[in-house]
């Protein structure tokens, strides 16, 4: 591999990895702060793929349709989680998992419905439909855009996290939610952000990545299972974890693609047992 | 004649199928020092827990300073003024020192700051030094100083001391209780549930004690330490 091939490898994985993240972040704190194990995490990525597809029909522009498109998303995200999600707080996990697969079921659905069964596209926007040289290669410049946008949403997540009131009563909700509460903290509040923000980051994952990729039935449930994957490396509840680990499966199934291809739908599977035999709770999860 | 701050009437509540507490009664006037006793199992968190709403009544009614709690949300019944140290401290392992007092700071309901961060790290030095360092990063006598001192800085009208000391080396004990009678001469009304039954009469104007989810006394502390026979019975291990 030259090093242009390993540079443009690097690249992909890390790109490739910030749209885990996007997806895993919000995977992460709806199971870490809210104890909910949400299935359908993945199909709100899907949402925002159409949403992009369908508002970039009627604007013809990726920028405008994800600018109508992110509102949507928080009150998507907003409406399940106040007229669905919040009536399971108190009841078992498998109550969570059985509703959340219903969402999957009907989503799907209603996407049928509404757009079909098609493979659609979404077309790069004009400026930055370009291309810049690597070596004897080149490199799309709306991968790199994409990288950017996810770090800078990244880097705003922890400040939001690490610097902020709203912040706090996160991290503190994550661990003593009933003292939070005795505390005068509204958590039912914290929790409608929280899974309005984390619908709207996945949402916003699939409405960036549509021009990197078709936009197609079910596309959520693969993101799905690979961000948990993210959250289990990266140790679950932890944000931190989550980029970390979306840093790691982006690189490793980029670089499985290229130097182990015959295995490549492994590597991941592999690095997250690896990671497992030696910490058991993730890179930055808490013993139990 | 002013309305007591807190006043529990006909209280039951239940875990589940397991019926706990039988129709509890009592009320707190401004700045009394109450000591909530009875032996392991005997219902004393469980009230706690019902009055914050944690565990909600199954019957029964508890007033705020004649204000009906009984249904409200844990968050709101805080809002009307009750602070909370509780059992096992539960501070917050990754907020730093500053963030676990800072977070849920707000002021009294009278809108004034009695208790500031300055204040606060005044009364409680051992706290000063440590602000940036992380919940988790404390001993277990600086995190019990912590979850008081966070409990403070909502400037509650009544804090609830929950097993306070429980767990602490003797000295730290000590210093524990200093504290206490620290708070408890600021005038703050306090209900204080421990194992240390001897300290408890010392620092308490009024004495409550339970027995199978049941009010066996309930009257001053000097009368309770005057009647053996109920301490001897219901609080003796």
């Amino acid at each position: 591999m030259d090093f242009a091939t390993f540079l443009i490898q690097i690249l992909n994985g890390v790109q490739y990895g910030f749209t885990l993240f996007l997806v895993a972040s919000g995977l992460t704190l709806i199971f870490g702060i809210m104890g909910i194990i949400n299935l359908a995490h993945g199909a709100f990525y899907m949402v925002g793929a159409y949403l992009s597809f369908w508002l970039f029909g009627i604007t013809e522009s990726l920028w405008i349709a994800i600018l109508i498109g992110l509102p949507i998303m928080i009150v998507f995200g907003y409406a399940i989680e106040r007229l669905a999600i919040s009536l399971l707080y108190k009841r078992d996990h498998l109550y969570q998992v059985l509703l959340s697969y219903g969402l999957i079921l009907v989503l799907n659905e209603m996407q049928k419905i509404l757009w079909g069964s098609d493979f659609n596209s979404v077309p790069v926007p004009d400026a930055l439909s370009i291309s810049i040289p690597m070596g004897n290669q080149e490199y799309p410049v709306y991968r790199l855009f994409v990288s950017l946008v996810c770090m800078v949403i990244a880097s705003s997540m922890y400040i939001i996290i690490s610097k902020t009131r709203l912040g706090m009563m996160i991290r503190a909700g994550a661990t003593h939610r009933e003292m939070t509460q005795a505390l005068g903290i509204n958590i039912s509040r914290i929790f409608a952000i929280v899974f309005s923000l984390g619908a709207a980051l996945a949402g916003f994952s699939g409405m960036i990545d549509a021009p990197l990729s078709s936009v197609y039935p079910g596309m959520g449930d693969y993101i799905l299972i690979i961000s948990f994957v993210v959250i289990v490396i990266g140790g679950i509840g932890s944000v931190k974890g989550a980029f970390v680990g979306a840093m790691l499966v982006g690189l490793a199934d980029t670089f499985g693609k290229i130097l182990l291809p015959e295995f490549s739908s492994m590597v991941i599977y592999a690095l997250m047992a690896l990671i497992l035999l030696w910490r058991p709770q993730g890179l930055f999860g808490r013993p139990t | 004649m002013c309305s007591p701050i807190l006043e529990v009437s006909g209280l039951h509540t239940h875990y589940g199928a397991s019926h706990i507490l039988h129709g509890i009664n009592f009320s707190i006037k401004a700045g009394e020092c109450i000591s909530l006793m009875g032996r392991n199992g005997m219902g004393k968190t469980t009230t706690i827990r019902s009055i914050f709403g944690l565990t909600p009544a199954t019957r029964g009614r508890i007033r705020v300073l004649g204000n009906d709690v009984t249904t409200l949300s844990p968050h709101s019944i805080a809002r009307m003024g009750l602070g909370l140290v509780p059992e096992g401290r539960q501070i917050f392992p990754d907020l730093s020192v500053k963030e676990n007092l800072t977070m849920t700071a707000r002021p009294g309901l009278d809108g004034s700051w009695a208790w500031t961060l300055e204040r606060v790290l005044q009364t409680f030095p051992p706290l000063a030094a440590r602000l940036s360092n992380m919940g988790n990063q404390l001993s277990g006598g600086e995190q019990q100083i912590l979850s008081i001192a966070r409990a403070l800085m909502t400037n509650p009208q009544l804090l609830v001391l929950d097993e306070a000391t429980e767990g602490l080396a003797p000295l730290v004990r000590k210093k524990i209780w200093s504290v206490i009678q620290q708070v408890k001469e600021t005038g703050i009304t306090t209900i204080i549930v421990d194992k240390d039954v001897d300290t408890q009469l010392k620092v308490s104007d009024k004495s409550i004690v339970l027995v199978k989810g049941r009010v066996a006394f309930s009257g001053d502390t000097s009368e309770l330490v005057a009647n053996p026979d109920v301490h001897i019975q219901h609080l003796s291990v």
